[in-house]
């Protein structure tokens, strides 16, 4: 499979089986376009029939050089690659132990954000906090089912986590000592907004946590729009000064400001620029993910906006990476010469099976988006019980048990989207959802884009 | 070549030889929380 696109003067080609990119010149960009319009490989019978198509416009010397090429990169592999994972898939994951928890330490939360998914904090029951028990179970929960994973991760969520930093500091310390004991090395992060953030509590999180993220949507009055404390008012004043705090503390690494655009800013270049302007320079800025008829929900009528934004952003990216003054940006941040395995970018996030949720209580859900939906339950860290039908339904889920991801190009790049937002909006977790899908095709292409740019620029 | 650039190596199909230690990154834990971008991912091996 190739996927050729052209965006501003660029005209690129993905062999997605190899995951070679390719910058081409009009003519190579318009004899691969033709290719995989015919379904045709460049063999040498198809040569003649190349030159009947584009001979109107190119001399036959020229197309003759360029088939060389062409044939000469699909002889070694890297254009027009064979794809030779789907058996792989089929017998990949099998019983895969747990290395990934998300520790709802808090269902309860100091600001109402009005997109948010967990019911303002709430998590569809009542407010509660978990117990210091519940997270020492929860690790001893983890490193149990962890097999012979020696690099475990647990992600400090809520709500609001720093609601009850207490308990997270309790469970920490005791993860460290049992990570000596049974050899295994824990990776903390906290995802946070910031509102009770001060030197006590940043201290701690500097020593001990590898990534925090931090929520932030840009600038302030889209901020405030959706952003508000309990009172209404919103919440940009007072943290903005408290996130610079903490990503200078860090160094400028470690750390993600990550933002939430809606339909209310479409225009949401802007505010990933206003995060740069604030002096982040590890930024992250998502669409939303709602049930269909929020009034910010995103709808397909607004995608050609947010592909003309998308474009935008990355001229900016760009040129200020040009003069010096770069910043990343989690989704144009692709490693083409080392990033994952392909066994990796198959199977997805890893929820239900590798990765789970640990609501307050105790309860266990495949990841942070399901929890509260009975449906999805699937035991309780006291108990020590997990579903297994469920947990066999999301580890056999991989990018080619979704017909529409198996004919995707950027299938190895999202490895299948995620499966809560194909649930929340398709009931069906093989069935990804289309407007994100749409989405996350352009911020793949802009990427490539940047690489183009970048190789061109020796950036 | 005159007109065609490669970026990179075909990197992909020599990593399903010796990939799937599971020893890396959640990737929906690192950053996003609501996607699977998984490009930008460290492998622990490289």
């Amino acid at each position: 499979m190739v996927h050729a696109f052209q965006m501003k003067d660029k005209y690129i080609a993905l062999d997605v089986n190899s995951g070679c990119v390719h910058v081409l010149d009009k003519l190579c960009y318009d004899i691969i376009c033709f290719l995989c319009d015919h379904d045709l490989l460049p063999e040498p019978e198809v040569f003649e029939k190349t030159v009947d198509q584009l001979g109107k416009i190119y001399q036959r010397d020229a197309l003759q050089e360029g088939w060389d090429e062409i044939k000469e990169l699909y002889a070694n592999g890297v254009l027009f690659s064979a794809d030779e994972y789907a058996d792989i898939a089929v017998n990949m994951k099998r019983h895969s132990p747990v290395k990934a928890m998300c520790l709802h330490v808090a269902h309860d939360c100091n600001l109402r954000c009005a997109y948010c998914f967990a019911d303002e904090g709430a998590y569809h029951n009542r407010r509660e906090l978990m117990s210091a028990e519940t997270g020492k179970q929860a690790m001893d929960f983890l490193i149990q089912h962890s097999g012979n994973r020696r690099n475990l991760e647990v992600d400090f969520f809520g709500g609001e986590p720093l609601m009850n930093f207490d308990v997270v500091k309790e469970v920490v310390e005791y993860a460290r000592e049992q990570e000596k004991i049974h050899n295994k090395n824990f990776r903390f992060t906290i995802t946070t907004n910031g509102v009770l953030l001060n030197d006590e509590n940043l201290a701690f999180i500097n020593k001990n946590m590898s990534n925090v993220v931090l929520s932030l949507d840009g600038r302030k009055e889209v901020n405030d729009r959706v952003r508000c404390k309990v009172d209404g008012s919103g919440s940009y004043d007072s943290i903005v000064p408290k996130l610079i705090k903490v990503a200078e503390s860090r160094h400028q690494d470690n750390y993600y400001v990550r933002g939430t655009f809606t339909k209310y800013n479409l225009d949401f270049s802007k505010d990933v620029l206003h995060l740069a302007d604030l002096g982040f320079k590890q930024t992250s800025v998502e669409p939303v993910v709602s049930e269909p008829g929020a009034p910010y929900a995103i709808t397909e009528e607004d995608l050609p906006k947010l592909f003309e934004e998308y474009e935008k952003l990355v001229e900016a990216y760009l040129q200020r990476k040009k003069e010096g003054r770069g910043f990343n940006f989690f989704h144009f941040m692709i490693d083409l010469e080392q990033g994952p395995c392909v066994i990796k970018r198959l199977s997805g996030c890893g929820a239900g099976c590798e990765y789970l949720a640990v609501a307050p209580n105790g309860d266990i859900y495949p990841c942070h988006q399901f929890v509260g939906t009975e449906k999805y339950k699937m035991g309780n860290i006291a108990q020590d019980t997990l579903n297994q039908e469920l947990r066999g339904m999301f580890e056999e889920c991989n990018v080619y048990t979704k017909p529409k991801c198996r004919e995707c190009f950027a299938k190895f790049y999202c490895s299948g989207g995620c499966m809560a937002n194909a649930c929340l909006l398709n009931g069906d977790i093989n069935e990804p959802h289309e407007i994100s899908c749409k989405l996350q095709r352009k911020r793949v292409e802009c990427s490539l884009y940047a690489k183009a740019v970048e190789a061109e620029l020796g950036l | 070549m005159k007109r065609i650039q490669t970026l990179n190596q075909a990197t992909l199909k020599k990593s399903a030889a010796k990939g799937g230690c599971g020893e890396c990154q959640t990737s929906c834990q690192s950053a996003c929380k609501t996607s699977c971008t998984v490009a930008n991912q460290k492998c622990e091996k490289a």
